[in-house]
């Protein structure tokens, strides 16, 4: 379970998280919504150290992050970057066997390889794809590794930040689909950072709306349409007028 | 008034803020230097692109340096009736501060720059928050490994500027001023004393500590988005460049003037 309790954080002047609290429970699927620039991302980076919030404490599974030790708590995790974030320097196969190369997961490299296209066949890439370069493969594919690698150590929490992000609709559905599959197959705790109803509609069990720094509404993603919130009622249908100030 | 003694006052504690940011970087570097894990292939890999492919531009500049810098003690020693002294400064102008110096600037200009240009990216690109998301430090996987390849390379390519800036005067010597090509490589090694070859690694090491570190510390901590990849590159290149220059002076000082 991840608790995050009365988080702030700001950049300068800009206070992006103003108290934030909220709970994933385990083997939940959670789907935090909002609009661009309201620190979805910068949320789930506090958790895994990315991002020093100014004030509030994390817990997972009870446990205070900052007290934990670095390398066994990040083997509990993965995640999916919003642009892949592949390691350009390396195959495919090697991105995903990343961790399963070096630290205390190392395996032999033969072995390492063969989990790697496993892997990748897992989500839908044919082996031959294990020996090209990131800048070879297409916007798809490259979250596909990314997810590859995400899923490549048995995490038991995932984090995919915008995934789909950059995609066409048919590719998006796809991901999103991939990722429902991934965590029900896999039981994790999975959080998505997305603003594409797409997304939550597939892979939500739960959803929460960041606004102005804090969760605006949290709870069932069946119970989302009958929210009676207006700032979720404009996010999901997409409306210009309401609560929510746009710039036009 | 008050403006200017503000603005003054603001860069002045901008910079001993970037100093002290660039100490403790340093140092972070350094404790990693003693800890495990130890990345080998990331350590053979910089070494490589520090050392073995940095040869050709080392090679070239410093034969034609070598060379440039007979003709020109030739001339000048003409001047007053010693034109037989190229060998001698040739060699002690390579061994004590060109070599180095040339070196120092060459791996400034191919190697902080890429380094730089490469970390800046990867940060840009989440890949340096993906390396810490799979259990891999940044410091020790990208850092650690290129600044000891830096800290290896730079002697080695030293004595190869050296080498090959002492053969550049030969050549021009020996070829075009009549010099007697034994009597010249005599002089040369009668001259150069171990203290000259010592300090001339030694400046190495220093430079090509500098030069990756600087590439290093600019590359991860870039601004945002293709601007603060060229601004970290070029930041890191002249920074690179002067504390060469600067760190040159120091060690000429310490080794030359007790």
């Amino acid at each position: 379970m991840i608790t995050f309790e009365n988080i702030f954080k700001s950049f300068g002047h800009n206070h992006v998280l103003r108290g934030v609290n909220l709970k994933v429970e385990r083997g939940e699927s959670m789907v935090i919504i909002g609009g661009s620039g309201t620190g979805k991302s910068v949320l789930i980076k506090t958790v895994l150290g990315l991002i020093q919030p100014d004030s509030g404490q994390i817990l997972v599974d009870g446990q205070d992050i900052t007290q934990v030790k670095r390398d066994a708590f990040l083997s509990r995790f993965g995640m999916l970057f919003q642009g892949g974030a592949l390691f350009d320097s390396m195959p495919v196969w090697q991105n995903v066997a990343f961790r399963l190369q070096r630290g205390a997961l190392k395996r032999p490299m033969a072995e390492a390889r063969e989990i790697a296209i496993e892997k990748l066949r897992r989500v839908g890439l044919a082996p031959d794809v294990a020996d090209r370069f990131p800048a070879e493969l297409s916007g798809g594919m490259q979250k596909r590794v990314g997810l590859a690698r995400a899923i490549a150590a048995e995490p038991e929490i995932i984090f995919f930040d915008e995934p789909t992000t950059g995609l066409d609709p048919i590719m998006s559905g796809v991901i999103n689909e991939l990722i429902r599959e991934i965590v029900v197959e896999m039981g994790v705790t999975a959080v998505t950072i997305t603003h594409d109803m797409t997304s939550v509609d597939t892979i939500a069990d739960k959803v929460a709306m960041l606004h102005r720094g804090t969760i605006q509404w949290c709870g069932a993603h069946t119970d989302m349409a009958q929210s009676g919130d207006p700032h979720v009622d404009q996010f999901v249908n997409g409306h210009a007028e309401g609560p929510i100030e746009t710039l036009r | 008034m008050i403006l200017i003694v503000r603005a003054l006052g603001r860069s002045c504690i901008d910079a001993i803020f970037a100093l002290g940011r660039f100490v403790l970087f340093a140092l972070a570097t350094l404790s990693h230097v003693f800890r495990p894990p130890f990345y080998f292939r990331e350590f053979f890999s910089a070494l490589l692109n520090v050392g073995y492919l940095s040869l050709p531009v080392v090679g070239l500049t410093a034969l034609f340096t070598g060379a440039a810098l007979a003709l020109q003690i030739y001339s000048g020693g003409s001047r007053f009736n010693a034109p037989e002294v190229v060998p001698q400064i040739v060699a002690i102008g390579m061994v004590r501060e060109l070599g180095p110096v040339l070196v120092g600037l060459m791996i400034a200009a191919r190697v902080t720059s890429s380094i730089a240009a490469e970390m800046a990216t990867m940060k840009v690109t989440e890949q340096i928050d993906a390396l810490v998301t799979l259990s891999t430090a940044p410091m020790k996987y990208l850092v650690m490994p290129r600044v000891l390849a830096g800290l290896m390379a730079g002697p080695v390519l030293v004595a190869v500027a050296d080498s090959i800036g002492i053969f550049g005067g030969f050549i021009v010597a020996t070829q075009t001023l009549s010099f007697n090509p034994a009597n010249y490589i005599i002089n040369t090694m009668n001259f150069l004393t171990t203290a000259d070859i010592l300090s001339s690694m030694a400046k190495g090491m220093a430079f090509g500590t500098i030069a990756t570190l600087m590439g290093c510390y600019y590359g991860l901590n870039s601004g945002h988005g293709a601007q603060g990849v060229g601004v970290a590159t070029k930041a890191s290149v002249q920074a690179a460049a002067v504390l060469i220059l600067a760190a040159n002076f120091l060690l000429t000082a310490v080794f030359f003037t007790a």
